[in-house]
């Protein structure tokens, strides 16, 4: 192969990943949010379903749960989705599984905001949705970023889980690429590829850390 | 003690807060037995009384922080609770709750200040989220309230960089700025170092004297003697005795109050001020 054929797996390989860890980022922050208001809820059934969510995605590993949001439509129900569900399969998988160790993460974040900040708010008149906006969810973004980034961290290592239901992705392209050609060099691409985005990603956390920390 | 703050007023004086026969328990511990309880507009009550005698938790009751058990609740005529007949505690609808929870204010022991809002920002975010001022409405209120704690300079501070006596300054200009008919105080001055209590009490004074309607749970009996027109001794969940200052502090009918205020004595003596 070529040099320049190469290079082209590999990038397509990389913008593949890089889409994973963006779309899964994008998602599973909110729907975290809403799982750890539900494992949070006054309603048992709500809080008994969620609970049971979370601990079947913390304790499985991500890579079965990618085989069976990929293959179980059809081999559970026999339908057959086309060929573009590969990808979604894995955006699925993927945000599940994320949302699930978010909404451990908000979760404490919330319980660690002292009773007083809820209390004043009640007080002042805002409204259970104006005092989580404006009182505690500011709170606790900051005191859940470090949390948050250790996530990332292992957001960006796992999107080469997906080649298990063949998508190419970074690694699966690099891995290819090194049996075709007997060589080591694709997988030292791809680790430094890992690299440096987990060293961007740290850098922008560490940036949105001192960004937050006006205040004690 | 002087009375004539009220000469001149006739017309019957309006019942801005209303307690019927509160009950109050933490799992089998009666922390509130069938208390009673009206403050006057314009009329400052001092609530004291030993440790653990319910005075905070009367104080949150009445606030809607803690739900009560039984009896009746009511802000300038309209009510907040009742006991409906099966013996069980109804609150008012969430309209009306809206309404109700906008004439009272709260200044809390540990100020509650949002430590991620600048000073003023503490001020005015309420008024513009709730009371759907505009943002120039509220600075301007705003920053008189602050000149009035003394703290001008200090607008763009964040709370973690002011002394706690300051912090509790904010804390009620940002209660004052709701501009409630009625607010509480629990213990205002025990979070903070001695030599800071003078600053608040000075504020105190000075909205007891404009005839704000206030209740004030303190430890500070001499100044409560001072600033207050009924005081209420509670001790073991309920009214001990109910008067004037005068009455409470110099002419006590109850043993239990001369034993509190002798034993503050003694502790006084033992910490030398």
């Amino acid at each position: 192969m070529e040099w320049t054929m190469i290079l082209t797996k590999l990038g397509e390989g990389m913008l593949v990943s890089i889409e994973i860890f963006a779309w899964t980022l994008l998602l599973s922050l909110p729907l975290g949010l809403l799982v750890a208001f539900g494992r949070m809820s006054g309603n048992v059934f709500l809080r008994g379903f969620v609970k049971f969510y979370i601990s079947v995605m913390r304790g499985t590993p991500l890579m079965l749960q990618l085989m069976v949001f990929y293959y179980g439509p059809f081999l559970l129900f026999h339908v057959s989705l086309p060929g573009g569900y590969r990808f979604i399969a894995v955006l699925i998988g993927f945000l599940f599984n994320y949302a699930a160790y978010f909404a451990e993460i908000d979760r404490s974040g919330m319980e660690s905001i002292p009773k007083g900040q809820y209390e004043a708010a009640a007080i002042l008149g805002y409204s259970k949705a104006q005092a989580f906006r404006k009182i505690i969810l500011p709170q606790m973004v900051r005191r859940t970023l470090p949390a948050v980034t250790n996530e990332m961290i292992t957001l960006v290592k796992d999107t080469s889980l997906a080649q298990v239901i063949s998508v190419s992705e970074m690694f699966l392209a690099a891995s290819a690429i090194a049996a075709k050609e007997a060589s080591m060099l694709p997988l030292f691409a791809a680790g430094i590829f890992y690299y440096v985005f987990n060293y961007l990603v740290a850098l922008s956390m560490e940036w949105a850390e001192r960004k937050l920390s006006y205040y004690r | 003690m002087d009375r004539t703050k009220h000469v001149g007023r006739v017309k019957e004086k309006m019942m801005v807060m209303e307690i019927r026969h509160m009950q109050k328990s933490f799992g089998n511990r009666k922390v509130i037995r069938d208390l009673s309880l009206n403050v006057e507009e314009g009329q400052v009550t001092a609530v004291i009384g030993p440790s653990g005698s319910g005075k905070s938790t009367l104080l949150r009751c009445a606030a809607l922080l803690d739900p009560m058990d039984s009896g009746e609740l009511l802000y300038l005529g309209q009510h907040a609770a009742v006991t409906n007949a099966d013996g069980k505690v109804v609150y008012a609808h969430r309209k009306k709750m809206k309404e109700i929870r906008s004439s009272f204010g709260l200044v809390f022991q540990n100020f509650n200040l949002f430590p991620h809002y600048s000073v003023i920002r503490n001020i005015i975010d309420a008024p513009m989220t709730v009371q759907k001022k505009s943002r120039e409405e509220a600075y301007w209120a705003g920053r008189k309230l602050l000149s009035r704690m003394g703290l001008s300079d200090r607008e763009d501070s964040y709370p973690y960089q002011l002394s706690g006596g300051q912090q509790q300054r904010v804390s009620i200009a940002r209660a004052l700025a709701l501009n409630p008919k009625i607010l509480f105080f629990d213990e205002p001055t025990s979070a903070l170092d001695p030599e800071l209590t003078g600053e608040i009490l000075e504020i105190l004074r000075d909205l007891a004297a404009e005839h704000r309607t206030m209740v004030l749970v303190t430890h500070e009996i001499e100044f409560a003697g001072n600033v207050a027109d009924q005081m209420v001794f509670m001790d073991d969940g309920a009214i001990v005795e109910q008067g004037s200052p005068n009455e409470i502090l110099n002419h006590p009918k109850q043993e239990r109050i001369k034993t509190f205020l002798n034993s503050l004595k003694r502790r006084r003596k033992g910490i030398c001020y």
